[in-house]
């Protein structure tokens, strides 16, 4: 199986529906060994559906995942025995100490005796927790119980890590030790990890990164690709109120040709020579711009420049209690 | 790792972590056996004048005062209590919590329910043997021979009781509805297994209510051991209360097992 050596996940048209409403609305995708790769996307847009059909806990309606070169659906215990998860919410036992926990979580694998005590002593090294084994969990901060959270997964040595919004809760300075622990795994331990995000600095940290929306895959690509796609900087304008955005767009489009699209009442226009443009635009419409902003184009520009919209939260992703048809496995 | 489906290591792992949460939690301890300690001496000090043994079932207590007939009632309602306690975490374990990780284990099915059960049966009969220190304070004698009965039959009601909880409780999403269940359908169970009154003899409803009532049978089996003597002879009852608990808990495990093996497509 050649895919499976330079591929560590493999997501082939996965759909996956409750009731009306398309969670995952055929996504495919690879992921390879040894990436750090980021799925960007807002709540509700499907990243964590995914992640859960990933993690072996749920089944898609049709499509297939394999991850190190195991199917997730028929193959799952294969696929467990080398897969690290990383829930978004707590997975230690906040009553007993960092310790108790590693040991609870290696028993889940069979690790015993002094291969789990030697396991327990590399993880918690390589995440810098081995002064704080003795302390009970729910008194630590939120970033140690997280470290604390990755070290129980390395216990089993992962061939893949998978990471639900890691860095939910964390403060700033908790973030950039994750992410310098993630960068270790990888660069010590050849560990592929895929991460479910909806923060962009998150993403553009990453060795690549897919974006999802409305359960579909709208880009792919490292952060400079996709970046770079953009086609140069992005200009945003704010508009007086007398004018409008919708106006002033179009007003632009036709007396320059260059297209305007609206963002939120806002006008943006992306152009490889943002800063002559921008002069331009200010001395035509002086009235009309109210405000005038130029940037190097980010991953909200590349969401943006994709979906149509802001970044911002979609509806919610499906309750998973909601009455639907119960399909047996 | 070769694909395998693991189930006594991590069956212990669950049962150790809910030993020690259970003993880091001394709240939780007073709650399971203050509860029906006050039960037992206000309901048993209240009923006591009132009360008359139906002569069927004076044998099974030496004493025929209500504080002595309600003690083995009192028993299995700290185990409820307790079962109850244990499996309740699971409703908030699974979607946020410790169970997750179980999840995505390459468990057996039934090494999570192995693990619980076992966690619970502990705890509950750990804290029935301690409230069975006030027996003689009931008048009931408690001894080698009682002991030797009454442990087997604490540990299978214990494990069925639990087996009762984990059931209720795996598929629910909120504790409130947990607390709805318990109120309606598990009090009720206790209420009707002779635990409280004798149930009547004949064929009305309530004595079909006590007859087809697994619980029943768990405290027939609890009641019967405070009735050991030092002959050979069983006491009236233990076999078949002990049997049918044991049946029952077995019942409970296996649907346990089928119900943690779904992996359905609704989530």
């Amino acid at each position: 199986m050649s895919e499976s050596k330079t591929h560590a996940i493999v997501i082939s048209d996965l759909v996956k529906s409750f009731g009306e409403r398309h969670a995952l609305d055929g996504i495919s995708l690879e992921v390879h060994r040894g990436e750090l790769f980021c799925l960007l996307g807002p709540n509700g847009g499907g990243k964590s559906t995914l992640f859960r059909i990933l993690a072996t806990l749920s089944l898609p309606d049709s499509g297939a995942a394999k991850i190190a070169g195991h199917d997730v659906v028929s193959a799952a215990a294969a696929v467990r025995s080398g897969l690290g998860v990383v829930f978004q919410s707590p997975s230690l036992d906040g009553k007993l100490t960092i310790l108790e926990n590693l040991r609870c979580g290696g028993a889940l694998y069979g690790l015993t005796g002094t291969e789990l005590e030697s396991r327990i002593t590399e993880a918690s090294k390589a995440l810098n927790l081995i002064d704080r084994l003795n302390d009970i969990v729910e008194t630590l901060s939120g970033g140690l119980q997280r470290r604390a959270e990755i070290a129980k997964c390395l216990l089993i040595r992962p061939e893949v890590l998978l990471l639900d919004e890691p860095s939910t809760g964390l403060d700033p300075g908790a973030r950039l030790d994750l992410w310098a622990a993630l960068e270790k795994l990888r660069s010590d331990h050849g560990v592929t990890a895929l991460c479910t995000t909806h923060l962009m600095e998150e993403a553009a940290r990453a060795d690549r990164v897919g974006i999802v929306s409305s359960g579909k895959l709208v880009a792919l690509g490292t952060p400079d690709e996709l970046t770079a796609a953009i086609g140069g900087d992005v200009i945003s304008l704010c508009v007086s109120k007398e004018t409008g955005a919708d106006q002033l767009a179009k007003l632009i489009t036709s007396k320059t040709g260059i297209p305007a699209t609206v963002v939120e009442g806002e006008v943006r226009i992306e152009h490889g020579e943002a800063y002559a443009l921008a002069a331009r635009l200010a001395g035509e419409f002086p009235k009309e711009i109210t405000s005038l902003r130029i940037a190097r184009p980010t991953l909200e520009d590349v969401f943006i420049a994709r979906t149509g919209r802001l970044f911002a939260d979609q509806d919610l992703e499906p309750d998973m209690n909601a009455p639907v048809k119960k399909k047996k496995h | 790792m070769k694909p395998t489906r693991l189930l006594w290591t991590p069956a212990l792992a669950f049962w150790w972590r809910d030993v020690i949460r259970f003993l880091r939690q001394r709240n939780r301890i007073i709650g399971a056996l203050a509860t029906p300690l006050v039960f037992w001496l206000l309901v048993g000090s209240g009923f006591g004048p009132s009360f008359r043994n139906p002569g069927a079932l004076t044998s099974a207590a030496a004493t025929g005062s209500y504080l002595a007939y309600f003690f083995p009632g009192t028993l299995v309602l700290i185990m409820l209590f307790t079962a109850i306690f244990s499996t309740i975490s699971v409703i908030e374990d699974r979607r946020e919590g410790f169970l997750q990780g179980a999840l995505v284990a390459p468990l057996s099915p039934a090494a999570i329910p192995l693990g619980k059960f076992l966690g619970g049966t502990t705890l509950a009969v750990l804290q029935a043997a301690l409230f069975c220190v006030l027996a003689p304070l009931a008048g009931l004698p408690i001894g080698w021979h009682q002991a030797t009965l009454l442990l087997p039959a604490l540990v299978f009601v214990g494990f069925a009781m639990t087996g009762m909880g984990f059931l209720v409780a795996w598929p629910m999403d909120s504790t409130q509805g947990f607390h709805a269940i318990m109120n309606i359908f598990l009090m009720p169970l206790w209420m009707m297994s002779g635990a409280l009154f004798p149930m009547p003899a004949g064929t009305g409803w309530l004595y079909w209510a006590g007859a087809l009532n697994p619980v029943s049978y768990g405290v027939t089996a609890i009641r019967s051991s405070f009735a050991a003597t030092s002959g050979m002879a069983l006491p009236a009852g233990y076999l078949t209360g002990l049997v049918v608990t044991a049946l029952f808990a077995a019942v409970m495990f296996v649907i346990s097992v089928n119900l943690v093996s779904k992996r359905s497509k609704r989530n």
